[in-house]
């Protein structure tokens, strides 16, 4: 069984953040919890990219805090797949086991691999793989590294219903393992298909964070109302 | 026209007709430009991902003069290595002037900036694609270099096979400080020189068409074997 999580609850105290001198996130103050998933919704633009690569560990806040379970966020415990991970030159059999790193490593990415339907193609070289696939075996690489947490920055924003699809399924088996997803999209029905809370992002700044459900039902901002509708946000 | 045919017809006579001389020649150009492309990528990868990672006052400056450097005239570096290695030089205790090992020296030396420049290129680019990746998936510095090494191996041997072509074909260093010693230091490249200036130059111009050839055949093994690479593990 795994250890008792450390990296959980996951708190934002009036972080900002800005980049060449344009703030793109203010004041954000919020806690995330273990349990089912956490959606951050947002459409293009609104920070959510920014915020998931604070939480990991890859950027460092201009202003504010962020404490992973007390302690700062890390890459070691948490994991990120990128909207358009980076394949390494190698096979995606070693692109997993790259994540791993030590004795066995082939055995275990082999197994993940496995577990992402990808075992057929463990031998081929991973940037000859569909946008699809290659997404899949980023899910795998990231779950090699045994994250308490595991950030998704719009894992399907470039690919097919089917892909879309199996990267969901993928997603769900990890946070069943009990691994915490916390996942950034702008696709409202992958939304509801995943989320137990909702946080929504608009222009740098949280406007809510509640069950997936309240969301959904009774979204309280004009903003995120216009957003549900489908409503171009500006 | 008449001069092209026979260097053809020679070049042909001597590659097939089993000339001891010449494969002693062929041998010792080989053996040296091999060995000073082997020390050269030795010292100058890691020194080129040194530039490509570390950020240190003058560093731009340093890329300038190693960009700069891949242009080093040949003769200028034969005379300088000519001078560190002669008696009376800084060197000269070693002895080595006019040997195939100062050849080997001198080669290096107009190698290693080729090397240095191309590959902080190649390795600079390669971590703008993976940096944040990298980090994401923990690795520190020293796994990081062995990553970018090792995933831009193939744009790297094209970076050695520039360095090998500069080599092979350069003469003026190699002249200088070998002395194109008949037997000893005689290289294709010096011995072209020679046998050029002698008029000869049908002997002269069949020799370049060896040189040519092998030349050829380098990059093409190196061109299968990245191919092959490619293929196996994907770039």
């Amino acid at each position: 069984m795994r250890a008792p999580m450390t990296s959980l609850p996951l708190v934002l105290r009036d972080t900002g953040f800005s980049a060449g001198g344009v703030e793109i996130l203010h004041d954000l103050s919020l806690a995330i919890a273990a349990g089912p998933p956490t959606i951050v919704l947002g459409p293009n633009g609104a920070g959510k990219s920014v915020l998931l690569r604070l939480c990991h560990g890859l950027l460092s806040p201009a202003a504010g805090e962020i404490r992973a379970g007390g302690n700062s966020p890390s890459t070691e415990r948490t994991a990120l797949v990128f909207q358009r991970p980076v394949m390494l030159r190698r096979t995606a059999l070693a692109n997993v086991a790259y994540a791993i790193g030590r004795k066995g490593a082939r055995e275990r990415a082999a197994a993940l691999l496995e577990r992402v339907g990808l075992s057929h193609l463990a031998r081929r070289p991973a940037r000859k793989l569909s946008g699809g696939e290659q997404q899949r075996v980023a899910l795998a690489r990231a779950w090699a590294r045994d994250p308490e947490i595991l950030f998704l920055d719009e894992p399907t924003a470039s690919l097919d219903p089917a892909a879309t699809r199996a990267v969901e399924d993928i997603v769900a088996e990890i946070a069943s393992q009990g691994v915490k997803i916390v996942m950034a999209t702008h696709d409202l029905g992958q939304a509801r298909r995943l989320a137990g809370d909702i946080v929504f992002l608009h222009k740098g700044r949280i406007l809510e964070h509640t069950p997936a459900e309240d969301f959904f039902a009774a979204p309280k901002t004009p903003q995120a109302a216009a957003f549900l509708r489908g409503d171009l946000l500006t | 026209m008449s001069d092209l045919s026979q260097a053809l017809s020679v070049a042909f006579h001597l590659m097939f007709s089993g000339n001891r001389e010449l494969w002693e020649i062929v041998g010792l150009s080989l053996s040296v430009t091999l060995s000073a492309v082997a020390i050269a990528t030795f010292l100058g990868l890691p020194a080129g991902a040194f530039l490509a990672f570390c950020r240190f006052p003058g560093r731009n400056a340093l890329i300038v003069i190693f960009n700069a450097a891949m242009g080093l005239p040949p003769v200028v570096v034969g005379l300088l290595i000519y001078l560190l290695l002669s008696r009376s030089g800084p060197l000269g205790q070693f002895g080595i002037l006019f040997t195939p090992k100062a050849m080997i020296v001198a080669q290096a030396f107009l190698v290693f900036p080729i090397v240095v420049a191309l590959s902080r290129q190649v390795i600079e680019d390669l971590w703008a694609e993976y940096s944040e990746q990298l980090r994401s998936l923990g690795s520190g510095p020293l796994k990081s270099v062995g990553t970018l090494l090792w995933d831009g191996r193939f744009s790297l041997v094209t970076v050695v096979l520039a360095g090998f072509g500069r080599a092979a074909a350069e003469v003026g260093a190699i002249i200088i400080v070998g002395g194109n010693i008949d037997g000893f230091t005689r290289t294709m490249t010096t011995a072209i020189a020679l046998e050029t200036s002698k008029g000869d130059l049908a002997l002269a111009l069949g020799l370049g068409f060896v040189l040519l050839f092998i030349i050829v055949l380098v990059n093409a093994l190196a061109w299968l074997a990245r191919r092959t690479g490619e293929n196996l593990a994907g770039a």
